[in-house]
């Protein structure tokens, strides 16, 4: 075999080791958000609830959470407890996503109904906006309607205390 | 004070590992026997200081010492006897453990089974073994020790295993596939105890050839169990997802199967050597480099153990010191490697060539749409993920063509075979295979189905060849038991493999393009149909199971108007960790799988039902269990049990007959 192409293989492994090196310090899980630091975008829908419609301008005027869930969703059921003893520290503010009326209304009749506005968005529009990828994730957003964290999957003790509540220190 | 025995006997293992990987070494450079002759009873210490210890962590599990940490993380008082055996390997630290102890199970091995070695070669693989062995122990006893206690205020119960592992799959899935990937360790030492010796001859593939075979056996069993527990528990009805993690284990695959054709040129023929070597180097790192990846958290994956980054550093420490290290010994040794013999352009020889050409190239290609997303972020590209498109595009005609050559390689001759008679049963089998593959489509009925008959081709051409050779063995020896008896067993394991790949061919084609599917709205008294099936929900209840409450679907499958099975998948909802995991509901046939799986509650007690229709999805399992057992029937032949001296004037012999 020929002299250098011996050394192909260590050198093209050489390579993946600067990859994986790199790779280490980086979290595949983590989504970046491209809303981060950006307003809540516009929107114009109706609370599920009482059927108002609700803009962006009548987000609460204080740091709120921003909880995209669906009554399809068994993940939000998981964490539907926790986010219920949230909202008594913080607003939490429901977007309920690509979902039915009934369904929804439904859902939260049997297992409670923490939110303090409940955003209705059936075609999954401002989701979309949002960047949503599934249900659940939980936005931070401050007093001025800047959003500031993006939470995949999941809310627990867990991601509140590692990573909403530092968060939540910052901006207040 | 029972969980420090385990706790030392780890230790005890990683000291014995390091003299086995120092002593024999040194004894091999120095030329003192002495040294050399520690090797068998250090790796037959080893494996036993890892039984122990292994032993203890069981014992753990099956106690519920939940002062053991890993203990409390993983099992719960309510989780049954033969789930917390399979615990032990059910989370990152035991199942390292796991793997260190079939690395001593084949250090072992090798140590009672190398009679026909000469001793030094011995000592030299078992010495790069002991290497891996301070590695793996080292890994773990210094990032990811299993024996670490909770005291002294130990937790009254622990938090339980995953759900998605309760099941019988994981309880044999992990063995097999570590068997597999450790396995492929022995033919890496091998490889380097020939590099180390320089003594690159034919001889060391002759060594390894069953030890690379029985890991390849293992390993192609130990990825089917994954799939077909992926397949029935995952709750999603497919049997391969692409996933990094299974592409970590289909990689090495790919490589081990390309080793194994090479180092039967390299044995036949004394050809291939230097690229065999590398062959043996990089089925073993890939498949560390698949440790690496699931362990570490580079890569995103529903398998993905619990990741840091801190073990993420050291395995890739590891990883340079193993691959880098053999590949740079590979270079400075390889390039001196004579190449004697030639072979015409059609020959055996040509067509093993072609094999692993497509082989490796299958292997490269699956690595890279692995690893791509990590080179894009790597760069600052972002998250992106390559899906099954992907590697289906690549896959599915790399597959056609390597399919094409399994059909001509096994009739062809060493050396030179260019006459056009040899192949001339191939036409007949081509003509059959393409009009019943033409055919087929419009039997299964559908719109027809281009893939569909390309596929049934492919299959049926290779099952029908396999089968030509078969008859035409035995006619060459005149009658079945004269030629099964006589024959080398490693063609019967071939027969067995090749036809294996054919029914496994059969059945992907048919489940991808034939599986009947729909999303169905279901409460109890209703009705569906599925294939020639009608599915009625009887009933809607909820099950207490040991740590879970499942709510329970009662489906009655009829076929016409006569009951033929009562089927209960369940949607079950975990105690300890609140997890929700579907039991989908399976009926298996040799033509097709029923597969009825509860989705979501859609209230006034009615639920997403999944209802599929699986045509000859078991003949994918049933293609690779062939495919593995012809590897174990390639083991029994008697040369590899032959002792050195008779080895010499054998070897002559076969040279000639060859």
């Amino acid at each position: 075999m020929n002299r250098l192409m011996v050394w192909l293989p260590l050198g093209v492994f050489a390579i993946l080791v600067g990859f994986f090196f790199k790779g280490l310090t980086l979290d595949p899980r983590e989504q970046p958000s491209a809303l981060i630091g950006q307003p809540v975008p516009a929107f114009e829908l109706t609370d599920l609830n009482t059927g108002q419609l609700l803009s962006r301008e009548m987000l609460p005027k204080e740091p709120f959470l921003l909880n995209v869930w669906a009554s399809w969703c068994i993940t939000c059921q998981v964490e539907h407890p926790y986010l219920t003893k949230l909202s008594e520290q913080m607003p939490v503010v429901g977007l309920n996503y690509k979902d039915t009326e009934t369904a929804a209304k439904n859902w939260l009749q049997k297992l409670g109904d923490p939110y303090a506005m409940q955003i209705f968005d059936p075609s999954g529009r401002l989701g979309l906006d949002l960047g949503v990828a599934g249900a659940p994730e939980t936005f931070l957003v401050d007093s001025s309607g800047v959003i500031h964290l993006r939470i995949q999957g999941e809310v627990n003790d867990r991601v509140f205390t590692q990573k909403i509540q530092p968060m939540l220190e910052m901006i207040q | 004070m029972i969980p420090e025995i385990g706790h030392f006997a780890l230790v005890l293992a990683f000291g014995v590992s390091i003299c086995l990987a120092v002593f024999p070494l040194y004894g091999y450079l120095t030329n003192q026997n002495g040294f050399c002759a520690t090797a068998k009873p250090l790796a037959l210490l080893q494996g036993l200081a890892l039984a122990v210890s292994f032993g203890v962590l069981m014992y753990g599990f099956l106690a519920h010492d939940f002062s053991i940490k890993y203990v409390a993380d993983n099992s719960n008082l309510d989780l049954p006897w033969y789930f917390r055996m399979s615990a032990v390997w059910g989370a990152h630290e035991g199942s390292l453990l796991l793997w260190a102890l079939i690395l001593g199970f084949w250090g072992v091995a090798v140590a009672l089974f190398s009679r026909g070695i000469p001793d030094h070669m011995s000592a030299l693989v078992l010495s790069v073994m002991g290497m891996i062995g301070v590695g793996f122990l080292a890994f773990m006893l210094f990032t990811s020790n299993p024996f670490v206690r909770i005291l002294p205020f130990a937790p009254g119960n622990g938090a339980d295993l995953n759900p998605l592992l309760q099941d019988p799959g994981l309880i044999f899935h992990p063995p097999m596939l570590y068997m597999g990937y450790v396995g492929l360790s022995v033919a890496f030492a091998f490889a380097m105890a020939s590099l180390i010796s320089g003594k690159l001859d034919a001889t060391w593939a002759r060594w390894s050839r069953p030890w690379t075979t029985v890991a390849w056996a293992f390993l192609t069993l130990g990825i089917a169990l994954g799939s077909w527990w992926a397949y029935y528990e995952l709750g999603w009805g497919g049997w391969w997802f692409w996933d990094p993690v299974e592409n970590a284990s289909l990689i090495p695959w790919l490589v081990a199967t390309a080793l194994m054709h090479s180092l039967a040129v390299t044995e036949k023929r004394g050809l291939f050597r230097s690229w065999t070597l590398l062959l043996a180097i990089a089925g073993f790192s890939l498949s560390l480099l698949g440790t690496f990846l699931v362990r570490s958290g580079v890569l995103n994956s529903v398998h993905a153990f619990a990741n840091d980054p801190e073990r993420g550093v050291f395995i890739l420490g590891f990883l340079i010191v193993v691959i880098g290290g053999s590949l740079t010994l590979y270079a400075l040794r390889a390039s001196k490697v004579s190449e004697p013999g030639e072979f015409g352009w059609i020959s055996r020889e040509s067509f093993l060539l072609f094999n692993n050409l497509v082989l490796t190239v299958m292997a490269v290609s699956v690595l890279l749409g692995t690893l791509y997303p990590l080179f894009v972020d790597a760069i600052g590209g972002g998250k992106v993920s390559v899906g099954p498109p992907f590697f289906n595009a690549v896959f599915v005609p790399l597959t056609a063509i390597l399919v094409s050559g399994m059909a001509f390689g096994p009739l062809a001759k060493w050396r030179q075979s260019d006459d056009p008679k040899l192949y001339r049963p191939l036409i007949v089998t081509l003509i059959v295979s393409v009009v019943v593959g033409l055919v087929w489509p419009s039997i299964v009925g559908g719109a027809y189905s281009i893939a569909t008959a390309v596929g049934v081709t492919l299959a049926l051409w290779i099952a029908i060849a396999t089968g030509l050779d078969v008859v035409r063995k035995i006619a060459v020896y005149g009658g079945i038991s004269a030629t099964f008896s006589r024959i080398e067993k490693g063609t019967i394991g071939m027969w067995l493999a090749h036809f294996g790949v054919g029914v496994m061919i059969f059945g992907v084609v048919m489940v991808e393009n034939h599986t009947e599917h729909r999303d169905v709205r279901m409460g109890v008294g209703d009705s569906q149909r599925l294939g020639s099936y009608n599915v009625r929900m009887t009933d809607l209840a909820v099950i207490n199971g040991p740590n879970y409450v499942a709510d329970q679907a009662t489906f009655q499958i009829y076929q016409a108007e006569t009951l033929y099975k009562t089927v209960t998948p369940q949607k079950r909802r975990y105690n300890a960790s609140g997890m929700v995991m579907t039991e989908s509901a399976i009926d298996s046939g040799f033509t097709r799988d029923l597969y009825i799986a509860m989705g979501e509650p859609l209230g006034e007690g009615d639920w997403a039902v999944r209802l599929s229709v699986k045509p000859f999805v078991d003949w994918i399992w049933a293609g690779a269990f062939l495919m593995g057992l012809g590897g174990f029937v390639s083991i029994t032949d008697k040369r590899y049990r032959k002792r050195i001296k008779e080895e010499k004037s054998e070897a002559a012999v076969e040279g000639a007959t060859a």
